[in-house]
């Protein structure tokens, strides 16, 4: 098996059920973020039903007869009656999800994969870096944190969105910012007018970042080129890559490291990750096509 | 009046710099303040000064005809803003514009020219400091380039 | 080459006039018996109802993107070492429905899939294929979640050996371990004997289950010389290997050679077409399509789990585009898999040995070839360092 150093096993990946088998949950509240991102808050259809997750995990969603897909959960973490997913919709499934109503049932399997070793954290600054879509598989790390600050040093989130449009949870970052114990620092790649805030990719706020390089964990996650300049940019100040987290995405059609389709290296994105410290990664990703 | 030399030491342009250069830089160096909306520079002028942002939000900009000003990058604390002083033939290459109230510490161009001719020392080490702001810059505006976050060709499911 | 049997384990010998008994016995106990048939000019996998359907009087004759069989001297059943087709369709699927889903207003329904086929007994594993079931055993059994599809068809299967006794131009199963001689894991191995006025199995039982067949065939104890015959016949196979592959650091090799030269070499001559993770008895990637069915009322669907192969285009497609895209980097995703990361993740290689990927390429690639262009390369850099 190979190593990650994720500090827990995954919770409850099937409980004795077949892996492949949806429970039905059903959608009670669909909400557009922005033009092509939607959150759906989801719950079971049998009521009781127990579910349970850490930050980082991910659920396959079924969207009967069109297909799955790997979807982390974006709402707070630990043992819940509603599961909240952040999703962009760019291929068939998520385009399917988009267009349902409150009401309408879709299967769920899951949790599956590592999550944000939160725990591993603790004593230490925290730096969250999102770009896109990533900010949605770290708000979960970022609430637990904030559920528990005093047990966290420093905390910064930097996030990195396309435009002004394009910025996630664009209210609660407000809150978070207004808070006196988070530093949230936000750019975009481009800007209109209007805009008065940081234009130029996240990687450029880590050099102003207030953490100590000697006792910092960072949980990265955006697309892959980001995570890979971004850890070049903490390199450049002295944090090391075993105090780095990134979250990787393959192709998955089971989830449970049967199918084959999510490995990278060894690995299989959906059981050893898909959060992997970046030392136990790093070679690989400066390889083409692996 | 206060020398500025500890604070252009304590820049991370500058740290690190032999106390003497040091010396040089800072006798060449003023406070700047600019309101917000204020132009600091324009697109073709000689480029007689370069800034590192003390406090505030500074604007790259370009001027397209028919689509106004262009918003390239902004450049925050402690971060310097120009570098075409260095390069001939000396001439601002965005319009920079300040976003917000900004304080800056503002380098007299010429002031150091003429310095750097007799000190060559010195020319190298700006140099080297200067490139790695280039580098940097170069870095994120590739990453920008490829607009990582947007939709593209071949995306279907 | 695997070690003798040891003393201790008692052979019988069943002539080949039993055979059919053996069968009967098999279907008494609700097994479906498959074995080895001659159809389309190959040897395949099929159900079979009696000894007269095997491959009697066949041998075959394989190279690198060549398989041809051939009337054979003799009446052996098993003058032959491997066809294109594995056990691996039988526990593996190659299509399975999932599950079936019922959208009715704002329910959802989720309906059980294909159920799995009556129990089967394999008549003439050969040792490579009893070891690829071990491997897919790892994978699929071996973790901390199961495949419910492969555990139902394994559970009961019962696994009677034949073992090679010949050995063929693209074999390497020596190399590996995996045989001729069969692993554990067996309920019978046996080793035809076939001439000198005899027709003979010299059979060891593997299991309860095996011991209990013996004893229900009334199979009269082995003498010395039918077992002295059966391992040198075995013996023989293993010394006769067409093929090599040097396992000798292979998996660190592998993980150091990632940008080596010769995955753009061996790309040049792979059509992609994915062939060999067809016909490997271990490859197990599987892919899963949605179907709406239109004709029924009430918005049913089905999930259909599909064998599906890294060579596959868009294996690795995510928003954007393939992670794999060229064939060099599918190839060498294959080959660094199959006999390098696969150690890492299931604790042994997933390669047994069998050569079918090296007989039904239609390139002809060679699979110990390539692992050969990566060493030979690495030792000529290192000769050249050491004269520098």
């Amino acid at each position: 098996m190979s190593e990650t150093g994720a500090a827990a096993a995954p919770v409850g990946v099937t409980n004795g059920k077949d892996p492949m088998r949806p429970e039905p949950w059903r959608i009670v509240r669909t909400l557009p973020e922005t033009h092509d991102t939607f959150t759906l808050a989801l719950e079971p259809v049998e009521a009781g039903t127990p579910y349970a997750f850490e930050p980082g995990q991910f659920n396959m969603l079924f969207a009967p007869g069109v297909g799955e897909a790997a979807l982390s959960m974006s709402g707070c973490s630990g043992r819940v009656r509603q599961v909240v997913h952040t999703i962009r919709a760019v291929g068939r499934v998520s385009r399917t999800l988009q267009r349902l109503k409150r009401g309408d049932a879709i299967g769920l399997r899951g949790p599956f994969g590592t999550p944000w070793p939160v725990a591993a954290a603790e004593g230490h600054d925290v730096l969250i870096v999102a770009g896109g879509i990533g900010l949605a598989p770290l708000r979960p790390a970022l609430c637990h944190i904030l559920e528990h600050r005093e047990r966290f040093g420093r905390v910064s989130l930097l996030f990195g969105a396309r435009s002004p449009a394009d910025i996630l949870f664009a209210k609660e970052i407000e809150t978070w910012r207004g808070r006196f114990d988070v530093d949230v620092a936000v750019t975009v790649d481009r800007a209109g007018a209007g805009w008065h805030g940081g234009v130029g990719v996240v990687t450029t706020l880590i050099p102003r970042a207030q953490f100590d390089p000697t006792n910092t964990t960072a949980f990265v996650c955006g697309p892959e080129i980001m995570m890979h300049f971004t850890q070049r940019d903490l390199a450049r100040r002295e944090v090391p890559d075993d105090h780095v987290w990134v979250s990787m995405e393959r192709n998955m059609k089971c989830g449970v490291g049967f199918c084959g389709h999510c490995q990278f290296g060894p690995h299989f994105v959906c059981k050893d990750g898909p959060v992997f410290r970046y030392d136990r990664v790093a070679s690989l990703l400066g390889i083409r096509e692996v | 009046m206060q020398t500025l030399e500890p604070i252009v030491a304590e820049l991370p342009l500058f740290k690190g710099m032999d106390p003497g250069h040091i010396q040089l830089i800072s006798g060449c160096a003023a406070n700047a303040r600019y309101e917000a909306g204020e132009f600091i520079g324009r697109a073709g002028q000689p480029a007689d000064k370069f800034w590192v942002v003390r406090q505030g939000r500074v604007a790259l900009e370009i001027h397209a005809a028919g689509r106004g000003s262009l918003l390239v990058q902004t450049i925050g604390e402690n971060d310097a803003v120009g570098w075409s002083w260095l390069v001939p033939p000396y001439q601002l290459r965005f319009d920079i514009q300040a976003v917000t109230a900004t304080r800056a510490l503002a380098f007299d161009a010429k002031c150091l020219r003429s310095k750097l001719a007799s000190d060559p020392g010195l020319g190298y080490e700006l140099m080297q400091r200067f490139s790695q702001v280039i580098l940097r810059r170069l870095d994120a505006m590739s990453l920008q380039l490829l607009d990582l976050y947007g939709e593209h060709e071949g995306e279907h499911e | 080459m695997r070690n003798s049997p040891s003393a201790e384990v008692q052979r019988s010998t069943i002539e080949r006039q039993d055979l059919d008994r053996l069968f009967e016995l098999l279907r008494a106990r609700g097994y479906t018996v498959m074995g080895p048939v001659v159809r389309d000019g190959a040897i395949v996998w099929d159900e079979v109802a009696g000894a007269g359907e095997l491959p009697a009087g066949w041998t075959d004759e394989q190279e690198a993107g060549r398989y041809r069989l051939r009337h054979a001297d003799g009446p052996a059943l098993f003058d032959w070492t491997v066809g294109p087709t594995s056990p691996k369709a039988a526990l593996h699927p190659a299509a399975v429905t999932l599950l079936r889903a019922r959208r009715e207003g704002h329910s959802l329904q989720v309906l059980d899939g294909d159920a799995p086929p009556a129990k089967r007994a394999f008549f003439g594993l050969r040792a490579c294929e009893l070891a690829a079931i071990a491997a897919q055993d790892r994978v699929l059994l071996g973790g901390a979640v199961t495949d419910p599809v492969y555990a139902a068809r394994r559970e009961d299967a019962l696994l009677i050996v034949v073992q090679c006794v010949r050995a063929g131009a693209t074999c390497f199963c020596s190399s590996l371990g995996t045989g001729p001689q069969a692993g554990p894991g067996h309920d019978l191995a046996l080793t035809e004997l076939a001439g000198d006025g005899r027709h003979v199995f010299v059979a060891a039982a593997g299991s309860e289950r095996g011991a209990g067949l013996l004893a229900a065939l009334a199979a009269r104890p082995a003498s010395a010389e039918e077992v002295r015959a059966a391992d040198a016949a075995v013996a023989h196979a293993a010394g006769r290997m067409g093929r090599v592959l040097e396992t000798d650091g292979l998996r660190d090799l592998l993980a150091g050679s990632l940008e080596h030269p010769n995955w753009e070499a061996v790309a040049a001559r792979c059509l992609a077409c994915g062939s060999c993770t067809s016909v490997c008895p271990t490859c197990f990637c599987v892919t899963t399509e949605d179907f709406t069915d239109l004709a029924a009322a009430g918005g049913l669907s089905r999930r259909v789990r599909r064998w599906d192969s890294c060579f596959s285009v868009d294996f690795t497609y995510i928003h954007g585009g393939n992670v794999r895209s060229s064939r060099r980097a599918r190839y060498r995703q294959w080959l660094t898999h199959k006999l390098g990361s696969w150690h890492e993740q299931f604790g042994s290689s997933g390669c047994v040995g069998c050569g079918r990927c090296i007989t039904w390429c239609p390139a002809g690639i060679d699979i110990t070839e390539e692992a050969r262009a990566l060493r030979q390369r690495k030792r000529g850099k290192e000769a050249s360092h050491a004269n520098a």
